[in-house]
């Protein structure tokens, strides 16, 4: 199926499944411990042994020598693999630095050798024993605020009218810098793969987002054709972009099979896993904004720094800032700087997570400079098309309603108007709020649908369920178009010999996939019309039965020779972007507590409200969002990974020392959906929501601790010691 | 696999210390043979086979590895197997399964108190245990008044859940869970 037009009229308008509170279809497994994950799978094969790794223990340079007698000789040691003995292994596009292979060492904990054994225990402990040496490389620089202070000039990610002119002759002007940490996707199943080598064909049993990239970036890394991989990844314990690329675990547990020629399995260790692999780049961000006496933005302009392994991007902290508000002369810049930590790469909502820290205080910022309400400029600044090419619209674009259901919802105007003007006993009370905004892309998606006697139908696509709620949707999706119940679908997610997918990541996951599942039911329709020799327009699909002009009839009749089988794909027309911004939208409202006496800040309710098209279930997308507002507490709060700035690591890289939000931590949650439809996203006119729940909460919480405090940080995260010498005199 | 037969070291290695342990797993005996190094945690998964009980981090950071031994929650991946024989160990599989689940199991899905359902099994059996332990007035860091019998409010299960840490951020909705599952059985 070709999506060439916005959708009109779709049987999704009437729905009775798509839309409906349903609860996980996979809950049942999941919380009764019945789900396999990836190390746990003892039903796929026997004879299994266990390897463990081992990282280097500097930024860069060269392994002289890995001595691994002692750790051979270790009970129960089957076989070591070392990076020595492999030429550096070729690494696919996505992927940034080197996984295996060859004596360069380019970042702390790289994989350089693991040890296959008969047990966890005894893998670990003769991993211990080996030896290595180094030719360490010497004054290297992990020093982003340096590389800061020295920067050049870069040609701009882009230019709009005249930026600098516009900036000097602007009426109120502000002109700030703002700090984000490095951040850890911290998904709580490390990553770990079973893999099985048998001649020229490889299975892996993983956790892994992305089934076709991860087939594909192991047949560049091992050498081997498409067709001889199999991935299957039917639970993932969470990825939040951490598993969207073939990692080590993959390639070790995969040369481990073929050196010791049994089926190996793999798990990072957690202490292992933020420097072994990939991490949200800290960034330094300045933001200039000028706007005439009325707060209407006329110029505004984002500078970003952040360090990447050679040939990486960094993180893209500028990207909303071109299309969030409106503007006429604009100015976007992006440093990155090469370093050798460990590889930056995607973390959910890549970008606009942190340039929204920025962002959204810089625009709460320039309220008050401008003595406006943060919602009010906010809407003011509200645009329908592209500021950079207003030839190109918003799909659909509901920012301004976000703002003020939400300013209602929370009883905004309850605020203190000056900062640090409200206590309660000890505890100084502020409220503060950001816009969310999050692109909404899409990918290829494919399914196969397959009918059977009994009346049910068998959904196989490749597409993964990260704890994102894919299974149900798809359930319902399926459901919705042949007229049946969601307990008559059984969908198989994550298996490389089902169709391809989308994925999930970027927030594309869900109204990809949902859309590829939709064509391929339509397929099974037509399929079913052809056999009644009717045109399908003329059939209606409900309880179990097709209807036509005659008496209806059971589904499952149409299977009873033979399963009756229906494969397709969705694919997305340029019209979609060369016409369009397909975005979602959000507003985040935060109140808050900060001790007079400490500066502890407890968090005692938020609100997010969302813009995101078609919600394809109330149940599964109000936890994405929920989640994602916790994700955004622990930036706001206490997660940064913390550089060590002469070594070039992680320092903190374990659930210890890197936080992340506990229970304590979360107060009352509250979400609303806008009943908003986006013709031009997708055939269900459904968008991603994903990410949006991260995008802006962090600057929400760090604007209500100003208006607790009237402390102004723009170093996250924000705590305790950075508040409490400014706090107010008791 | 006979359960007396169960055995996380390899039969070919004579070198390797190794003690036999007898454990009560949701209320069968096992006798297993175990490398003296092996946690609680991995006796469960790779001896056992019994993988609802989840490895985050193997450092008693996380609480996704939360079993019930002799009645009380501890992290299984802090305690080595030979430490529990004769021990009582109750895992996921013994609070309920998918066809006949615990009310709490029930009160999870209900709520959606999960999302990639990594941290689920470990959030489950302390949430069980949570409730006994507010039951018995077993104080906590946020109980204000030792004289008196414990509330069972959010703010005590929120404390004594924050041991068990869940990424996907469903805290909210387990909460709500556990809340439902104590109001039903007060
Ligand atoms: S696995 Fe035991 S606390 Fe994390
Ligand atoms: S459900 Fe994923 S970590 Fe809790």
């Amino acid at each position: 199926m070709k999506f060439t037009s916005p959708a009109t009229e779709t049987i999704f308008d009437t729905s009775t499944v798509v839309g409906k509170a349903t609860h996980r279809v996979d809950g049942p497994l999941k919380v009764s411990g019945r789900a396999p994950y990836a190390y746990e799978r003892h039903d796929v094969i026997d004879g299994q042994l266990v390897a463990y790794p081992l990282g280097a223990t500097i930024a860069k340079g060269r392994i002289l020598s890995i001595d691994t007698q002692h750790a051979k000789a270790a009970p129960g040691v089957h076989t070591i693999i070392t990076t020595l003995e492999y030429d550096e292994l070729p690494k696919d596009e996505r992927n940034v630095a080197s996984l295996f292979g060859g004596d360069k060492v380019v970042h702390y904990h790289q994989a350089i050798a693991a040890v296959v054994a008969d047990s966890f225990e005894q893998a670990r402990a003769a991993a211990n024993l080996i030896t290595v040496k180094y030719d360490i490389e010497q004054d290297l620089d992990f020093d982003l605020e340096r590389q800061w202070q020295q920067r050049g000039t870069v040609e701009p990610v882009s230019a709009t009218g005249d930026f600098a002119q516009a900036f000097q002759s602007a009426a109120k002007t502000l002109d700030r810098e703002y700090r984000t940490p490095g951040h850890s996707h911290a998904m709580m199943e490390p990553h770990s793969t079973l893999a099985h080598w048998d001649g020229d064909a490889l299975t892996i049993w993983t956790s892994n987002q992305m089934i076709a990239w991860n087939r594909e970036a192991l047949a560049v890394t091992l050498g081997l054709e498409e067709d001889n991989i199999r991935v299957d990844s039917p639970y993932i314990g969470g990825g939040f972009g951490s598993k969207l690329f073939l990692r080590s675990d993959a390639v070790l547990a995969a040369l481990a099979s073929k050196a010791s020629g049994r089926p190996v399995k793999l798990a990072l260790p957690r202490p292992f896993v933020m420097n072994n692999t990939t991490h949200r780049g800290e960034t330094i961000q300045r933001i200039r904004i000028g706007t005439d006496a009325q707060g209407h933005i006329t110029a505004i302009a984002h500078t970003a720094m952040s360090p990447t392994q050679p040939g990486g991007q960094g993180e893209q902290a500028t990207d909303q800032t071109r299309q969030f508000y409106a503007g006429a002369n604009r100015l976007i810049e992006h440093h990155p700087v090469e370093m050798f930590l460990p590889e930056s790469n995607a973390m959910r909502a890549p970008g606009e997570a942190s340039g929204l820290m920025a962002l959204e205080i810089a625009m709460d910022e320039m309220a008050e400079v401008l003595d406006m309400d943060p919602v009010a400029f906010r809407a003011l600044n509200d645009t329908q098309v592209d500021p950079e090419n207003p030839k190109r619209t918003f799909s659909d674009r509901n920012f301004t309603r976000c703002l003020s259901e939400g300013a209602r919802a929370f009883g905004w105007h309850d605020r203190p108007q000056t900062p640090a003007s409200r206590r309660d006993g000890n505890w100084l009370i502020g409220m503060g709020m950001a816009g969310a905004y999050r692109g909404s892309p899409v990918l290829t998606s494919g399914a196969r649908v397959r009918l059977q006697a009994n009346g049910t139908v068998i959904v196989e696509t490749d597409m993964t369920d990260i704890g994102t709620g894919s299974y149900t949707i798809i359930a319902q999706t399926a459901a919705e178009v042949m007229g049946l119940p969601v307990s008559a679908i059984d969908v198989r997610l994550g298996d490389s010999n089902f169709p391809r997918s989308a994925g999930s990541g970027g927030q594309f996951g869900a109204p990809s996939s949902t859309a590829g599942v939709y064509a391929a039911c339509v397929k099974l329709r037509e399929m079913i019309a052809q056999k009644l020799q009717m045109p399908e327009a003329e059939l209606s699909f409900s309880d179990g039965a097709v209807h036509s002009a005659g008496e209806p009839q059971l589904i499952g009749t149409f299977a009873t020779d033979a399963e009756l089988v229906a494969e397709d794909k969705i694919e997305f027309g340029k019209f979609r972007s060369d016409d369009h911004i397909v975005s979602t939208f959000g507003a985040h409202f935060v109140e808050l507590r900060v001790h007079a006496l400490t500066g502890e800040i407890r968090l005692n309710r938020m609100l997010a409200v969302c813009d995101s098209g078609r919600i394809l279930n109330p149940i599964t997308a109000r936890s994405q969002v929920i989640g994602g507002m916790v994700m955004g507490v622990g930036a706001a709060m206490m997660e940064e990974m913390a550089v060590d700035r002469t070594q070039g690591f992680f320092a903190n890289h374990d659930l210890a020392g890197y936080e992340v939000p506990v229970h304590m931590d979360i107060p009352s949650q509250e979400v609303i959906f806008l009943d908003t439809l986006d013709p031009v996203a997708t055939p269900m006119k459904a968008k991603g929501i994903g990410e949006l729940g991260l995008c802006g909460v962090a600057a929400a919480v760090a604007n209500a601790a100003y208006n607790a405090t009237g402390v102004r940080l723009r170093d996250y995260p924000v705590t305790l010691e950075k508040l409490f010498p400014g706090l107010p005199k008791v | 696999m006979s359960p007396s037969d169960v055995s996380t070291a390899p039969p070919s290695d004579t070198d390797i210390p190794c003690s036999s342990v007898q454990l009560t797993v949701n209320g069968t005996a096992q006798t297993l043979t175990v490398d003296n190094r092996t946690t609680l945690l991995d006796a469960l998964r790779e001896g056992l086979h019994l993988t609802g009980t989840k490895k985050g981090c193997d450092h008693g950071q996380c609480g996704a590895c939360t079993v019930t031994v002799n009645g009380r929650r501890i992290n299984s991946c802090l305690s080595l197997a030979v430490m529990h024989d004769g021990d009582d160990v109750t895992t996921i599989e013994g609070v309920g399964t998918p066809d006949a689940l615990d009310p709490m199991q029930a009160a999870f899905v209900e709520h959606d108190g999960f999302q990639c359902g990594y941290c689920t099994p470990g959030q489950i059996c302390s949430a069980k245990a949570v409730l006994e332990e507010i039951r018995q007035n077993v104080p906590s860091h946020v109980t204000k008044n030792l004289m008196e019998t414990i509330p069972i409010s959010e703010t005590e299960i929120r404390e004594r859940m924050s041991g068990n840490i869940c990424r996907c951020g469903a805290y909210a909705n387990i909460l709500a869970a556990i809340t439902q599952v104590a109001e039903g059985s007060a």
